[in-house]
């Protein structure tokens, strides 16, 4: 299979692999991130949070601390700038970014104080003096499906918290095959390798920040009315960024406190948060405990479909992990319920991770929909044939595309599926046990209105000015093909300039949507800068620049349901006298628009099913109940997959080009995790005849279940 | 990190000499763990004796037919030599197996064995735990505890070692060398690490200001048929949840001479004396190996939610010595 | 914080590293790390901080010609040393096969894990050809002979730099391509041994 190209033109860079525009500075150690970019008469601040898990902020001794060596400030809620009080974010309102403003102390790891010094050195040991007292209130961190204070949301950033149609428990009542279990999943971080980091200044009146963000304007905006100041006197640069995936769009910790900071004491300073202070600072995926009833006839066509979902959030603000989300345009049944509720404890506030809702709600989904397939003595991927949804099943519009079948079809030829024996636990090599699974992926296909600036200039190149961000995406590679096609010239002759808030409105590095807003835009002023261009006019000195809004064209979208599609394949090896599993390979086959530029989206769908991998057998964040504090916050205690646990794994596409977007894209970045972690267990399964419905499946759970007297699946 | 002076020494007296009595003061070798901890505020001294420079960093095959190796060679240099992993290869992949090649070529030999344990709440200042703050409780006994100690433990501390070096030595009878300035002495591996008792901060029988020089290796036969397993909770760069290291002199289906150790499950690496004595003249099988491992966890007392390192030792034991056997047999 | 006293140790000292070639002395606090000495002070910020702890590997440069994690040494205890960073890798112009083969096979997304990576695979290259065994290998006994550089072996071997994109898999092939033309040019001229590893 290969990629669409039909939908561009000319030069046929759209849909050829071509290695990063900043893959020279990358490899050789010259391209900055936020923390790397000098400035005379730096000073450096260091965060100290809370060791407290509920509370208020009694007095911070910063007496004797300003004396030490080097210490230039110390900001606490007793002497820091004010901030706009109920503060709106670019995402809503967001009292998280409310850094410094009270005393009041809603989880452990918050925000208590910056100390401010000549060195990070000085800084980190006047940080580590500081003695803070608090008054402590009793904490609870307990996150249980039943929990008390669990209450039904009005809605989250995925749509409505419950959807709801047809009489559940009658149809459930008359179906031949039920399923009915419960899944959970753990508490996760996103751990970009790039922590954190801003400095900012004041230059001439303006304020400037050099920040990790994954989108210069929402940071801009959201630190303009968190300071009162006119928008367009801050300034927000990020050229490059070390990963982000959710954890980097909105104003935390260490822009805030560096604002405020420069803003006290007048020169530029950095904030750089520790790894350890990732834990606490920038959201987490909540853990998640999930309930799936699924009724079917003996034919494995569903009856009755419930997916209820519960997740945490902070005492401050509400966040919600809609994992049950991600049913609603897969499946349909005459009785159809998704719901998701929260628990609002003493925690950080979580956050947007890799699909949201998705990943987690995919492992229960489809973890269940292997069991009723076992249930039914039906072959996954039949069972998901004969599910297939005409319209959707919630809203009812048509789809856009949806290749699910074609995904599931080339990747059962290439992984060899149809040889398989379905039996569980009969598979040895050696010391393992060996069995294969799969899911199926879907993610939402949206696209958000940007603007663009594209520049023919004096020497026969082009610039194209948008403010994407690149997070490791390729974003700025990709444009520059989309832009090279639109022109017809070689990508050699484009320039692409991204990462700075100047360049105006344009959705951030997120929700999958990013290539796809960006090229809307930026294909709109290359159509008419080509017109223009053919109708032969001089180019004068200063170039020839077209701009672009694409609100109206997406705003003119025909509502339908718009998503990426894949199927999940994964072969796992389990010792069950150690508790060991290894995947020895995955296959993933996604329909998810035109694809750009092969070589980079390979590689995030690859490492979306390494994210999956991890999320299977290794990531968990362990909170200690009795402080409230996690036991594993570091990165040697909180594992995500290192080399050696990372397989084969290959990614591939059908085509799958959109219809209604110009250059036929639907976004990458996120569906590659959803699925895979459901993949992996449903081969644990397979390899071993043991259901885990609890993430990780780490070695203890492994070796319980092979030593339970009766055997057979985790309560 | 609070201020600290630095001194490098270029002799083991000097670097003695430099220490002193200063209970602020600490040897620096690879820094792996010490920086770290200086890092986090849980070691704060005031002088650093940098003792990497020493020329103790050499491997060397005893008269006897053992091995001495200096208290600076670092570990990636222990686990290439040939003579380690011709003699003892347990050690090699043992040591291996405990950390990343950079982390290797960092530590040294004494070091390794000196290394803190990785418990959550050791290196959380904000956390009870009295191995940092003798007297302030054990978070883990009714915390996250399921990497924690299932033998040797007390309701002081249920913190493990997390070495993998050390469980090797174990097995092998290693000797360790040290310099005060009273002169030099020695203690048995088996007498280095203390019982936990109600001082879980005093880990290790070296005098105040003691200076490890060298760690010896007394001759063993049995060690040339040697293998290390360890498991965890990703296939690399992690530390054991449990881990094993077997010997095996195995002639005409008889055990002749077998030596076992276990990581992960204790204070310190955990001899397997009772598995050994089981197993000593009797049948090589996967059932007396089963019933050795057995005799030796009778003693474990896991915690709520660490009793999966009974069956998981258990059967690394089995699985091992199994293995030796065939190997013999080969 | 008591003043110091006259007796008190200094707490700060010169030091002189080499660094890619370079002699670069300077004074430093006892407290600077060679990570934050390279990047706060020398201004060679190829080389990255992602936990400060060692535990991801970002921070590798090779020190006499080892791989070592810079956030772990003490600048002071790396006087005199042989520092060689992402900076000073390649030959002039001409990338290091490591580099070359990361930029080709996209052996990275974000690229800030990928300085300690290339870092680290040059340094694996050489271990290998010194004839180190590793965790991967099934028998370390001298006489079972060097095992290959497979996809096993360099999956164990880099798996002290952690990479969160997930590019794993194209770093394990760019390492494996890297270490391919070292063999070759290493042939070509007459065995030019690897300088650490093999010492």
């Amino acid at each position: 299979m290969t990629t669409a190209t039909g939908t561009t033109r000319a030069t046929g860079a759209v849909g050829a692999a071509h290695t990063r525009l900043e893959g020279l500075a990358k490899v050789t150690g010259q391209a900055r991130y936020a923390g790397e970019v000098p400035f005379a008469e730096l000073a450096h601040g260091w965060i100290v949070v809370s060791t407290v898990a509920r509370g208020r902020v009694r007095s911070v001794d910063d007496a004797s601390v300003l004396k030490m060596p080097g210490v230039l400030s110390v900001l606490h809620h007793g002497n820091a700038p004010r901030l706009q009080e109920g503060f709106v974010g670019s995402f809503g309102p967001d009292p998280v970014a409310e850094i410094l403003q009270r005393d009041r102390v809603p989880h452990i790891g918050w925000p208590v104080a910056l100390v401010v010094a000549e060195t990070s050195e000085q800084a980190r040991e006047a940080a580590e003096a500081l003695v803070v007292h608090y008054d402590t209130e009793a904490h609870d961190v307990g996150f249980s499906a039943e929990h008390s204070a669990r209450y039904t949301p009005e809605a989250s950033a995925m749509g409505p918290a419950v959807t709801e149609k047809g009489d559940l428990e009658t149809q459930l009542a008359a179906s031949d095959v039920v399923v009915d279990e419960r899944y959970t999943t753990p508490e996760q971080h996103h751990n970009a390798m790039e922590p954190h980091a801003a400095m900012a200044r004041w230059d001439n009146g303006r304020l400037e920040v050099v920040d990790s963000t994954q989108g210069t304007l929402a940071t801009a905006t959201d630190l303009a009315n968190l300071f009162s100041l006119d928008p367009a006197s801050v300034h927000v640069r990020s050229e490059h960024i070390g990963g982000g995936f959710g954890s980097k769009a909105l104003a935390r910790a260490h822009n805030v406190l560096a604002v405020m900071a420069t803003t006290v004491i007048g020169r530029p300073v950095r904030v750089v948060l520790t790894r350890r202070q990732m834990f606490s600072l920038i959201g987490y995926r909540s853990p998640t405990a999930q309930r799936v009833r699924l009724g079917a006839g003996a034919d494995g066509r569903l009856r009755a479909f419930d997916h209820d979902g519960v997740s945490l959030t902070s005492t401050l603000t509400e966040f919600v992990e809609a994992s049950s989300a991600f049913g609603r345009a897969m499946y349909d049944a005459e009785a159809h319920r998704t719901a998701n509720h929260v628990v609002p404890l003493d925690v950080p506030t979580p956050t947007f991770m890799r699909a949201p809702g998705e990943a987690p709600g995919s492992f229960a989904l489809e973890s269940a929909f292997d069991e009723l397939a076992e249930k039914c003595g039906l072959d996954p991927i039949e069972l998901r044939a004969r599910n297939e949804p005409a319209v959707g099943p919630v809203t009812g519009l048509p789809f856009a595309s949806n290749e699910l079948l074609t995904c599931f079809r080339e990747g059962a030829r290439r992984f060899g599926w149809d040889s398989r024996d379905p039996r569980p636990g009969v598979r040895r090599d050696g010391r393992w046990l060996v069995g294969t699974g799969t899911a199926a992926a879907t993610f939402p296909a949206g696209a958000a209105p940007s603007t663009s600036a594209v520049t023919a200039e004096a020497d026969g190149t082009f610039t194209v000015r948008i403010n994407a961000a690149d997070v490791g995406t390729g974003a700025r590679t990709a444009l520059g093909q989309v832009a090279a096609d639109g022109l017809g010239v070689p990508l050699e002759r484009i320039r692409v300039r991204i990462g700075d808030s100047d360049l105006g409105q344009a959705w951030l590095s997120g929700g999958s949507m990013g290539t796809r807003s960006w090229a809307w835009a930026v294909m709109i002023a290359v159509d008419e800068l080509r017109e223009r261009l053919a109708l032969g006019a001089d180019i004068p000195p200063e170039g020839i620049t077209v701009r672009s809004d694409s609100a109206e064209a997406i705003g003119a979208l025909a509502e339908k349901e718009r998503h990426s599609y894949g199927a999940q394949f994964a072969e796992v090896a389990v010792d069950t006298s150690t508790g060991e599993v290894r995947v020895r390979r995955m296959l993933g086959i996604f329909a998810a628009g035109t694809i750009v530029n092969p070589l980079t989206a390979r590689s995030q769908f690859v490492g979306g099913m390494t994210w999956g991998l991890s999320m299977a057998l290794h990531e968990e964040a362990i909170r200690d109940h009795a402080s409230g504090a996690l036991a594993n916050g570091d990165l040697a205690g909180y594992h995500f997959a290192a080399n050696a646990d990372v397989p084969v794994i290959e990614a591939d596409w059908v085509d799958d080009p959109d219809p209604d977007d110009p250059v036929g894209i639907k976004g990458i970045g996120e569906i590659g995790i959803v699925g895979a972690a459901a993949a992996i267990a449903n081969a644990v399964w397979h390899a071993t005849g043991v259901r885990h419905r609890d993430l990780p499946i780490r070695p203890d759970r492994v070796l319980g279940a092979a030593t339970a007297p009766t055997g057979g699946s985790r309560a | 990190m609070r201020e600290f002076g630095y001194e490098r020494a270029y002799d083991v007296s000097g670097a003695v000499a430099l220490l002193g009595a200063d209970p602020e003061a600490r040897y620096l070798g690879g820094g792996t763990n010490l920086v770290d901890l200086m890092k986090t505020g849980v070691e704060r001294p005031a002088l650093l004796v940098d003792v990497t420079q020493l020329p103790l960093d050499g491997i060397e095959v005893t008269a006897d037919g053992g091995l001495r190796v200096g208290a600076t060679v670092t570990n990636s240099d222990l686990a290439a030599h040939p003579e380690v992993r011709l003699r003892y290869p347990a050690l090699a992949q043992a040591v291996l197996a405990g950390a990343s090649g950079q982390l290797r070529n960092m530590a040294t030999v004494g070091g390794n064995l000196l290394q803190r344990t990785r418990c959550g709440y050791f290196t959380d200042r904000a956390r009870p735990c009295n191995k940092r703050t003798p007297g302030s409780g054990c978070a883990a006994l009714e915390g996250e505890h399921h990497n924690h100690a299932i033998l040797g433990a007390s309701a002081h501390c249920v913190a493990t070692h997390p070495s993998d070096m050390a469980v090797a030595l174990a097995a092998f009878d290693a000797v360790v060398t040290y310099e005060t300035g009273d002169g030099p002495g020695e203690l048995a591996l088996a007498d280095f690490y203390l019982p936990v008792g109600d001082t879980p901060h005093r880990e290790t029988a070296l005098p105040p200001g003691a200076l490890i020089t060298h760690i010896t290796l007394p001759p063993a036969p049995v060690a040339a048929h040697s293998r290390y397993r360890k498991v965890r909770e990703r296939a690399s760069y992690a530390f054991a949840i449990g881990s094993v290291a077997a010997a095996l002199d195995v002639r005409d289906g008889v055990v002749r001479e077998v030596r076992l150790a276990y990581g992960a499950v204790a204070s310190r690496p955990w001899r397997a004396h009772a598995a050994e004595r089981a197993l000593t003249g009797g049948p090589a099988t996967a059932a007396a190996f089963a019933a050795a491992a057995d005799a030796e966890l009778a003693a474990a007392e896991p915690l709520s939610d660490n009793g999966y390192k009974v069956p998981l030792v258990r059967n690394l034991t089995v699985t091992l010595l199994t293995e030796l056997t065939e190997e013999a047999a080969r | 914080m008591a003043p110091p006293t006259s007796s008190a140790p200094a707490t700060s000292s010169g030091i002189t590293l080499n660094v890619n070639g370079e002699k670069r002395t300077l004074p430093v606090d006892h407290r600077t790390t060679l990570l934050d000495a390279l990047r706060e002070r020398l201004d060679l910020t190829g080389t990255k901080k992602g936990c400060d702890q060692g535990q991801c590997g970002a921070c590798t440069v090779l020190v006499d010609g080892r791989r070592t994690l810079s956030c772990l040494q003490l600048a002071v205890a790396a006087d005199g040393r042989e520092i060689t960073t992402i900076e000073g890798v390649a030959d002039g112009d001409r990338l290091h096969p490591v580099q070359q083969a990361f930029l080709d096979l996209d052996g990275y997304q974000c690229g800030y894990c990928t300085p300690g990576q290339i870092c680290s695979a040059i340094a694996v290259i050489e271990e290998h050809a010194a004839g180190w065994p590793s965790a991967a290998t099934a028998d370390v006994r001298p006489d079972a002979g060097p095992p290959p550089l497979d996809a096993d072996e360099i999956r164990e071997r880099m798996s002290g730099n952690l990479c969160r994109c997930g590019a794993y898999v194209a770093i394990v092939g760019a390492v494996a391509r890297a270490a391919e033309e070292v063999r070759a040019a290493d042939a070509t001229t007459d065995g030019v041994k690897a300088k650490g590893a093999a010492a």
